[in-house]
């Protein structure tokens, strides 16, 4: 036993966990993007990540049970609305610190993550709310039955992914992004509104989690800790995809979700540190991560 | 005769001083450049040309004293807002983004004013960038990076250029392009302050020279009374 002989393995099993490990990647890619998308442009590593995660899922359940808001309006709304929040944040407190040493955003990130978790707990407790999943119905495929709502996620994060690459790759604003993330001050002596596009930019991260979370409403209980787990192995999969790189933290989440699908079915109790595993490996061998650029 | 153009002032600098955290750089500059004007700002290594052109553009954390652009007083304006009055800047160490291509490196600076060059004519006036459109921006020569840095800045409709430096560590036979490329410039109508090490290449496209020491002007010549001035030049500039 233990030993992976990927032969012996009931190809049901296989295909059944590589398809669950597709939706959880799918949503480490998600978040990864976001988290990408914020390091690249304020240098900051967002730690609020998994509560602004939580929010959105929150506020999709909120807009449900109190204003009778179905999950299709909260897909689109809650994300503005964590996304302002997130505007809110960098406008009062992450624009005096981007002078300072990293630790600083550290703390003060990792802090209101703290307190934002604490304060929906303390209002809605820990115990999750479910959410009714809003497309019925799946389908058999013949090696494990797909709920449709599952098979919409992944196909949605895949768009949502290339939409964010697309837009910071190929059109006018991501080229200002671009550059102002080597050379903010150039920059914006083209006439350039950088102080302005870095605020939009951090809107765009937080709001990108925020969607993520809503769409794991219907998966996942709706909880106040339900970011904390996940935001871990996200921070995991930037470090393996290469801080900053945008097709990089999409490849890798989507890749790690199935390595780990992978590892539960040929060495289950492995499964919840694999990631870490390929994490110390990558670094040993390409510091920067695998699309990394080191500068 | 002082050579002097009679054109409708477009730049006064009065009073400047500059500060990079606790160094005092620039002690009280003044100057001013007519519409359509070329001059230079000459000087030693260190004497605040480049640091006055930073401030001129708004980049310069700390400065006070008055730098009107058409009449606009701009000392308490951001980069951003400066650049949309029309002053561009073409910054000594290139500032070529690795992160784009050379044609979404032209495309970058976007346009402040209507007039500007349209992207043909800049290819025109740089026939291999148009070649080389495509590749990323740091894999120019240094000719061809520094032909991109000045052309980017030709579609904004910027009628005023800052140029620092554009000759420095080029081949001569760049820097002649480059000087016919200025010159193109001037006669279309642009109004450039250039800042120079090399004086003899200066001489050859400027109008007037200011000479910067210790971060104050010390002197203003006419390119016509260069020649009669040549050893007090080279005093002043250590060469």
């Amino acid at each position: 036993m233990g030993s992976c002989n990927i032969f012996e393995l009931s190809t049901q099993l296989l295909f059944s966990q590589l398809l669950l490990g597709l939706i959880n990647g799918a949503f480490y890619a998600m978040l990864s993007l976001g988290l990408a998308v914020i390091f690249g442009m304020l240098n900051v590593i967002n730690f609020t990540h998994g509560a602004q995660y939580m929010m959105g899922a929150f506020a999709a359940w909120l807009m449900l049970t109190e204003l009778n808001i179905p999950f299709w309006g909260a897909l689109i709304l809650a994300p503005i609305l964590v996304g302002l929040f997130g505007i809110l944040i960098e406008r009062l407190m992450l624009k005096r610190i981007y002078h300072l040493d990293h630790l600083y955003g550290f703390l003060l990130t990792f802090g209101l993550a703290q307190i934002i978790e604490g304060l929906f707990q303390w209002r809605w407790g820990s115990s999750g709310a479910p959410y009714q999943s809003p497309i019925a119905g799946g389908y058999n495929l013949g090696f494990m039955y797909l709920p449709a709502y599952r098979g919409f996620v992944v196909i949605a994060a895949l768009v949502i992914c290339l939409a964010t690459w697309f837009a910071i790759e190929r059109t006018r604003l991501g080229a200002y992004l671009r550059a102002a993330t080597e050379n903010p001050t150039l920059v914006r002596a083209f006439g350039i509104n950088v102080p302005r596009l870095i605020t939009l930019t951090y809107g765009l991260g937080v709001g990108l989690a925020a969607l993520a979370g809503v769409l794991a409403a219907p998966i996942q209980q709706v909880s106040a800790l339900m970011g904390t787990n996940l935001v871990l192995v996200v921070f995991a999969v930037v470090v393996i995809g290469g801080m900053g790189s945008i097709m990089g933290s999409i490849v890798t989440g989507f890749g790690l979700g199935l390595v780990e699908g992978f590892t539960k079915v040929c060495y289950p109790p492995g499964s919840n540190t694999v990631i870490f595993v390929v994490m110390a490996l990558v670094l040993l061998v390409k510091p920067a991560g695998l699309f990394g650029q080191t500068k | 005769m002082s050579g002097r153009v009679m054109a409708e002032t477009l730049l006064k600098v009065d009073g400047l001083q500059a500060w990079y955290g606790e160094s005092h750089i620039l002690h009280g500059v003044g100057f001013e450049i007519g519409r359509g004007e070329l001059v230079t700002l000459l000087g030693r290594n260190g004497a605040g040309k480049t640091t006055t052109l930073r401030s001129v553009m708004g980049i310069v954390e700390r400065r006070t004293g008055s730098v009107k652009f058409a009449g606009r007083e701009t000392i308490r304006e951001p980069s951003n807002v400066i650049a949309r009055q029309g002053i561009a800047y073409c910054p000594e160490e290139r500032g070529i983004f690795s992160s784009l291509n050379v044609e979404e490196n032209m495309l970058l600076p976007p346009q402040v004013k209507a007039g500007g060059m349209s992207l043909g004519e800049i290819y025109e006036l740089f026939p291999n960038l148009k070649e080389r459109r495509r590749s990323q921006g740091t894999k120019l020569s240094g000719g061809e990076q520094q032909m991109l840095a000045i052309g980017r800045i030709l579609r904004t409709g910027a009628t005023m250029l800052l140029l620092d430096e554009p000759t420095e560590g080029l081949a001569p036979v760049i820097v002649q392009r480059i000087g016919e490329v200025i010159r193109t410039l001037k006669s279309r109508g642009f109004t450039i302050l250039l800042v120079e090490q090399n004086f003899r290449f200066a001489a050859t496209v400027a109008d007037r020279h200011y000479v910067m020491e210790d971060g104050r002007v010390v002197d203003t010549m006419a390119a016509a009374d260069v020649q009669a001035n040549v050893g007090k030049l080279q005093a002043y500039l250590g060469v």
